[in-house]
């Protein structure tokens, strides 16, 4: 038998460890996805205006955001806030990860938004409905229905795209993981722990919006 | 009851109504036959303002109304449309598609709403299916929904854009009855479809359009028996 260099029952071991990074993560990733959401609604709204006032701010945000890299987004806000507001390293990764994924959420609500049929807003128009009234009423409730399952699967590449704020020295679970490896020298075993870690919360994730999914069916079109 | 002059739309260098001058009077049930592509959708989308004519007016009941217009969706509440692929709102049951613009427009209690509605059902003959949704039910019975719905707002006028087109031929039969009922109560119609049994029945007077004219209209039994316009007939050796 080979003698691995590798002491795997350090993993429980050390597992409990981790819980104070985990939650860190949990914290970065929900606190990014509720500003995500915000902005993902206003810009996906903006991006459909026919006044270019309003969608040109909105393209440009998106076209930056989708053009650049998350990691370098990151190190712009952290870097370039603390030399104005002195920002703590965990805003700014929520604002970070909140304004990378407001761009994509904002295209998931704008692809949403125009796949609900045009007939919806003349049925609501031709009920007297106003062009907002319609908006809020009708078309943004079945537009919510559509995004679930890309909004989903959104979510989850936030959870796994906080590990970049390690970079700013966050210390969620990738940076705790590496800290650990060098003080104990067991680098992969809690490289492996984190990996459960994030294993185990995508999965409840994506257990939870399949939930979501399910009990939006109720009014399902049968054809 | 409707009052249009010279009215002209272009969908852009297509010109799909030109210059229609038309009068619907008070209880008038006016039925609009044509090819497609001859203009009589457009024509009556453009009566509820879900399209805007370039050049020419529209009177409802007296009040001219265009693109400019301040108010434009109270006079939309005014004229019910019922549309051919019904339009409902799949995340409202039927009750709740009824009375959407009962609490959101007319901005009546929910309670009174609902009673309203429970006779609007009543009278389409779908009081068993308040709870459920659009999805669980047949075409006919849809369109029989939508129509409840644009009846909530009391509106002057009602527009049907071929309601029994997408509808199997089984199902058209109970929507045209509840559009008979409607005719013979009073209601103010303007109805596209093809269904010369129902224009015979309860029209009083048949349009024929040809590519975005009016080419020809009279009493259904004038139209269909006897037409006078060599187009009118072609059509009609077409469609009978």
């Amino acid at each position: 038998m080979i003698d691995l260099p590798w002491d795997f029952t350090a993993i429980p071991r050390f597992f409990p460890g981790f819980y104070a990074a985990a939650l860190l993560t949990l914290q970065i990733t929900f606190f990014g996805i509720l500003v995500g959401l915000v902005l993902g609604l206003v810009t996906g709204l903006m991006r459909l205006s026919k006044n270019p006032l309003f969608n040109m701010p909105a393209k440009a945000y998106i076209w930056v955001i989708r053009g650049t890299p998350l990691l370098l987004q990151l190190m712009i806000i952290y870097y370039g806030l603390i030399d104005l507001v002195s920002i703590d390293r965990m805003p700014a990764a929520i604002i970070g990860l909140g304004v990378h994924n407001g761009a994509y959420i904002a295209e998931i609500f704008r692809g949403a938004i125009q796949s609900v049929e045009r007939g919806q807003r003349e049925a609501a128009l031709s009920l007297g409905m106003t062009e907002s009234q319609a908006m809020r009423r009708i078309i943004l409730p079945q537009a919510f229905k559509r995004s679930v399952p890309p909004l989903g699967n959104q979510f989850i590449i936030a959870l796994k795209d906080s590990s970049l704020a390690s970079a700013i020295a966050v210390r969620e679970l990738l940076l705790r993981a590496r800290q650990m490896g060098s003080s104990t020298l067991m680098m992969l075993e809690m490289l492996m722990i984190v990996g459960i870690y994030y294993l185990m919360m995508t999965t409840v994730l994506n257990l939870l919006m399949g939930r979501i999914e399910k009990r939006l069916e109720v009014s399902d079109y049968k054809d | 009851m409707i009052k249009i002059r010279g009215l002209n739309k272009w969908f852009g260098d297509l010109h799909v109504l030109k210059d229609i001058d038309m009068d619907v009077s008070p209880k008038e049930v006016v039925v609009v036959i044509g090819a497609s592509g001859s203009g009589k959708s457009t024509l009556l989308r453009c009566l509820n303002f879900l399209e805007f004519a370039q050049k020419g007016n529209i009177y409802i009941d007296g009040v001219e109304a265009n693109a400019k217009s301040k108010n434009l969706h109270t006079v939309r509440a005014d004229v019910g449309m019922v549309f051919q692929h019904f339009n409902l709102f799949p995340h409202r049951t039927v009750m709740g598609n009824v009375i959407e613009g009962l609490t959101q427009v007319k901005r009546i209690s929910y309670k009174e709403a609902v009673e309203q509605g429970e006779d609007l059902l009543k009278k389409v003959g779908l009081s068993d299916k308040a709870d459920v949704y659009p999805a669980m039910l047949s075409g006919g019975q849809k369109q029989r929904v939508a129509i409840a719905r644009a009846l909530a707002m009391k509106p002057k006028i009602m527009l049907f854009d071929e309601p029994t087109s997408a509808l199997d031929p089984e199902l058209v039969g109970e929507v045209l009855q509840v559009m008979k009922t409607l005719a013979l109560e009073g209601m103010t119609m303007m109805v596209v479809s093809h269904e010369m049994g129902f224009a015979r029945e309860v029209g009083d007077r048949v349009v024929y359009m040809d590519e975005g004219s009016i080419i020809e209209e009279g009493p259904p039994s004038v139209i269909y028996s006897n037409p006078k316009n060599e187009r009118t007939k072609a059509f009609l050796g077409q469609i009978l």
